[in-house]
């Protein structure tokens, strides 16, 4: 690319850079306590508008004078709401509170604030190596991530530029302005990415096609539907550092020739919607968004279209109906939207972490890109990590990873006592792994040769007290209520699949069940309009595949081996293990089925028990007497004693 | 020009011409329900005009395919007859099998398909699953049979390209979707007493005019 000259994008750049960095300057050296907010949706649900509001009331009551900088999301679900102290006059360094309670706010408000005791019961870890606190850099949960895509996020404020800014942000618009379009997407085939959205599509080529394309009004999408249940890394994105995925789209309307973006966010998203809003008047405001972009002559703008949660509108051309007006409904391709997409008009879609990943490739070179990763998939994959796992959340790896480090090392494992089971990649387009599968490593090829996919990165965890038919069954049935019933595969097939996996969950599964589940299953893929119902069979085939035994017990023998299925099991009170006179379970049974027998025990009446499991809740750990068992005739009766009868 | 071969023989059509509707000007019948001649792209909804193209790993629906040079396809395949069987069978388990109060008998395109594809009306092995309601009347001028309907979309389809609008549209998703019609003003200024294009064109008697 061509040196900086005197009064191109660059010199332009750097004067909104220098301003940025006053103003961070100011913020960073002033002699006042800084906390930090994760105040994404996340965060807002665990509590930490209540945890904010109970800071700013301590900093009133007392007079403390202190700066609150809200700030996005870091992935760490287990921590919310969650806070970092930044008080140099205190002598220690930065600290990361987790699970901070407004209780807690107020009293590390006066304890630490005032009194400079940071109560070290409550400090998770110093945000920076330091000799006092131990430093969350060597907790694997912080330091075997790579964050490139997410790296900015929970440090900048979304709805403040300048943050953006002064961590380099735009700069890498700046300096690719100076240079041609091709360079750009020459830079981004060589750096090798692979779009985030799911089928792993090269970008670099994706937007050659686009720019070669003929068209006068090209047009850059982002598809920000996410509709998979579970996953949540693009609303994080988004609600954390909506800029560096801005920034992308900009680079890519460059690149490909187009002078508009459309951001297409689902209107469950509202905080989402919101911050994007504000983010892009103020790229309009700083000039690097919207005509003659920091001064280089190029015009490109993005609206907002908010879908209306449709999974089937994740798919590219149900998209584009759904923009022009029509009922998402996916078309046949070719031809592809690269070459006649919105109103006909060539049309580049791509994930929001896709874009998100092209400002760190401009800014770093394609090499270094290429570098983080395997040879067929470079760069990072963003997980949204959930379920059974200790430390669930998002996080940010290089591909490569295998399962189990990712499960075991980084999220901390299953919950104590129990046992791995299956992992689930890929939402409703992916499939269920076993423990044998664990040394797979993380990147496209390989979870596709598995029978999984990468999907957009949605993964739960599941440990022993799973039924791998009923997660069949969860599947299918989201799939089947969101297939938009165009083509007879989708629409009728996937009807049938539920039909026979309900049957099988309810102990009504027959011989020969689970060879039609597996013709139908391939006969579906094949026959399918479009990727919905071409991978809604893989929850099916994989589970068959790696978990059979499962589904012939339920089927041979009516038995749940994960004790979920409520008609295959039976709850029973261990009368050896039951104490006298404990009425925990009594009350908390909906149906009243929990009776006193003539030991002053307790029973369960089966004919009333609705398998709710309240009861097991509550007994007291230290009794733990309550059973539950598959098929049901394993409970053992205890026959209720007669009314009146004198206990 | 192109050549291309059909099943062994070698046909002549123009290249880029559509294969669905060259196999049929060819007298070689392929099973299909949603195409119109008039459609801009391939609806390719139905998903029984599959065949196999040399070249492609599976069966593709013909209607999507352009024809080139030197093309071959096969009609007549084990894979494409079971997609196409496993799609009629898809279809039959949700509509319901009352021929002989259907005006449609002896007309019908489900009829004709099965009887070329060898299938029983009723499916074995698949649960039938039929809408609630059996008439919906609440279009002005048609009846509609949702447990006769197959969704092809044609009826909307034609009504959008002879007026630039449609009072008829698809609603509610998964195997829930129907054929349904808007409300209000709109309908009233449709001319679709002069109309019945969408009825005309139904494969299986699912819209009656009134
Ligand atoms: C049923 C279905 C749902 C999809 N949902 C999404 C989604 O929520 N987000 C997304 O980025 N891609 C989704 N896709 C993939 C898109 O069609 C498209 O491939 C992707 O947006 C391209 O972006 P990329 O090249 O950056 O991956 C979905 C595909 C299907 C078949």
């Amino acid at each position: 690319m061509n040196p900086p000259s005197d009064n191109g994008p660059q010199a332009v750049y750097a004067a909104i850079r220098a301003e940025a960095d006053e103003r961070l300057e100011a913020f960073r050296t002033a002699p006042v306590p800084r906390i930090h907010i994760g105040m994404a949706t996340c965060g807002i649900a665990s509590g930490a508008m209540e945890t904010k509001a109970a800071f700013e009331e301590a900093l009133a009551a007392q007079n403390i004078e202190a700066k609150i900088h809200s700030v996005g999301c870091i992935g760490h679900c287990y921590a919310e709401p969650w806070v970092i102290i930044d008080y140099p006059d205190s002598g220690f360094p930065p600290i990361f509170y987790h699970n901070v309670t407004p209780g807690k706010a107020k009293m590390l408000a006066k304890l630490f604030l005032l009194e400079g005791d940071p109560r070290f019961e409550h400090v998770y870890g110093a945000t920076e190596e330091n000799e006092m606190i131990p430093w969350v850099g060597e907790f694997p949960r912080f330091n075997r991530e790579k964050r490139l895509i997410t790296e900015k996020c929970g440090k900048v404020d979304p709805e403040e530029i300048n943050d953006y800014i002064a961590e380099k942000g735009y700069g890498a618009l700046a300096k690719a302005l100076e240079g041609s379009p091709e360079s750009v997407i020459q830079e981004v085939s060589d750096a090798r990415l692979r779009g985030r959205g799911g089928a792993g599509f090269p970008t670099g080529k994706k937007w050659q096609l686009a720019r070669s394309a003929e068209g006068g009004s090209k047009v850059v999408i982002c598809n920000a539907d996410e509709g998979d249940p579970g996953a949540y890394m693009d609303r994080t994105l988004l609600e954390s550092n909506p800029h560096q995925m801005l920034e992308g789209m900009i680079l890519c309307g460059y690149a490909v020739g187009a002078h508009r973006g459309i951001v297409y966010v689902r209107s469950e998203y509202p905080l989402a919607v919101s911050i994007l809003r504000t983010a892009i008047d103020q790229a309009r405001e700083k000039g690097v968004l919207g005509e003659n972009i920091l001064g280089s002559g190029f015009n490109f703008d993005i609206t907002i279209f908010q879908g209306s949660g449709a999974f089937v509108c994740g798919e590219e051309t149900a998209l584009i109906r759904s923009i022009e007006g029509s009922r998402g409904m996916p078309q046949h391709r070719p031809p592809y939207p690269v070459v006649k997409g919105l109103n006909g008009e060539p049309t580049v879609i791509n994930n929001v972490k896709t874009l998100a990943s092209i400002p760190p490739i401009i800014e770093n070179g394609a090499e270094w890109f290429a570098s983080i990763g395997t040879e067929s998939s470079t760069g990072t994959a963003v997980f949204s990590v959930v379920g059974d796992v200790v430390h669930p959340g998002l996080v940010e790896i290089p591909m490569g990873v295998t399962l189990r480090e990712l499960i075991f090392d980084i999220c901390g494992g299953i919950h104590k006592k129990k046992k791995f089971h299956a992992v689930q990649i890929g939402g409703p387009s992916g499939g269920c792994l076993p423990e044998s599968f664990l040394d797979t490593p993380i990147d496209y090829d390989s979870l596709t040769d598995a029978g999984a996919m990468m999907g957009s990165g949605g993964m739960v965890v599941m440990d022993q007290e799973t039924c791998m038919v009923n997660v069949s069954r969860y599947f299918l049935d989201f799939t089947q209520k969101e297939s938009c019933g165009k083509c007879t595969f989708c629409r009728i097939g996937t009807y049938h699949l539920l039909e026979i996996l309900h049957r099988i969950t309810i102990g009504e599964g027959e011989e020969g069940d689970l060879e039609k589940l597996e013709t139908l299953s391939k006969d579906i893929k094949a026959g399918s309009l479009c990727g919905l119902g071409r991978t809604a069979p893989n929850p099916v085939l994989t589970s068959l595949a790696y978990f059979r035994d499962e589904y012939e017990a339920h089927i041979k023998e009516k038995k749940c081996p994960g004790l979920t299925c409520r008609p295959l099991i039976a709850f029973y009170i261990d009368l050896d293990k039951c104490a006298r006179g404990c009425d925990a379970c009594v009350g908390c049974c909906p149906t009243d089925a929990v009776f006193t027998t003539r030991t002053r025990k307790k029973g369960i009446d089966l004919e009333l028990c609705v398998k709710c499991g309240e009861c097991m809740v509550a007994c007291p750990p230290e009794y733990d007497a309550v059973r539950k068992v598959s098929p049901p005739h394993l409970a053992p009766v205890v026959d209720r004693p007669p009314e009146g009868e004198k206990k | 020009m192109a050549k291309i071969v059909i099943d062994g023989a070698e046909i002549e059509t123009e290249e880029g011409a559509n294969l669905l509707k060259v196999c049929l000007d060819n007298d070689i019948y392929i099973p299909n329900l949603c195409r119109l001649e008039t459609d801009e792209t391939p609806h390719a909804s139905c998903r029984l005009c599959f065949v196999e193209v040399a070249g492609y790993k599976s069966p593709v629906p013909s209607c999507t395919v352009a024809v080139t040079d030197e093309m071959v396809v096969k009609t007549d395949t084990e894979p494409v007859r079971r997609l196409q069987k496993t799609g009629l069978r898809f279809l039959l388990s949700t509509h319901k099998i009352e021929c002989k109060d259907c005006p449609a008998n002896k007309q019908c395109e489900l009829q004709d398909i099965a009887k070329f594809l060898k299938v029983g009306l009723k499916p074995k092995g698949l649960k039938q699953r039929f809408h609630e309601t059996d008439v919906d009347e609440r279009h002005p001028c048609f009846t509609y049979y949702p447990n006769r309907c197959v969704l092809c979309g044609k009826c909307i389809r034609v009504c959008r390209q002879e007026h630039g609008q449609s009072t008829l549209t698809f609603a509610r998703r998964g195997i829930d979707t129907v054929v349904s019609c808007f409300q209000g003003d709109d309908i009233e200024k449709l001319p679709c007493e002069d109309y019945r294009a969408c009825a005309a064109i139904c494969p299986v008697g699912a819209l009656e005019v009134k």
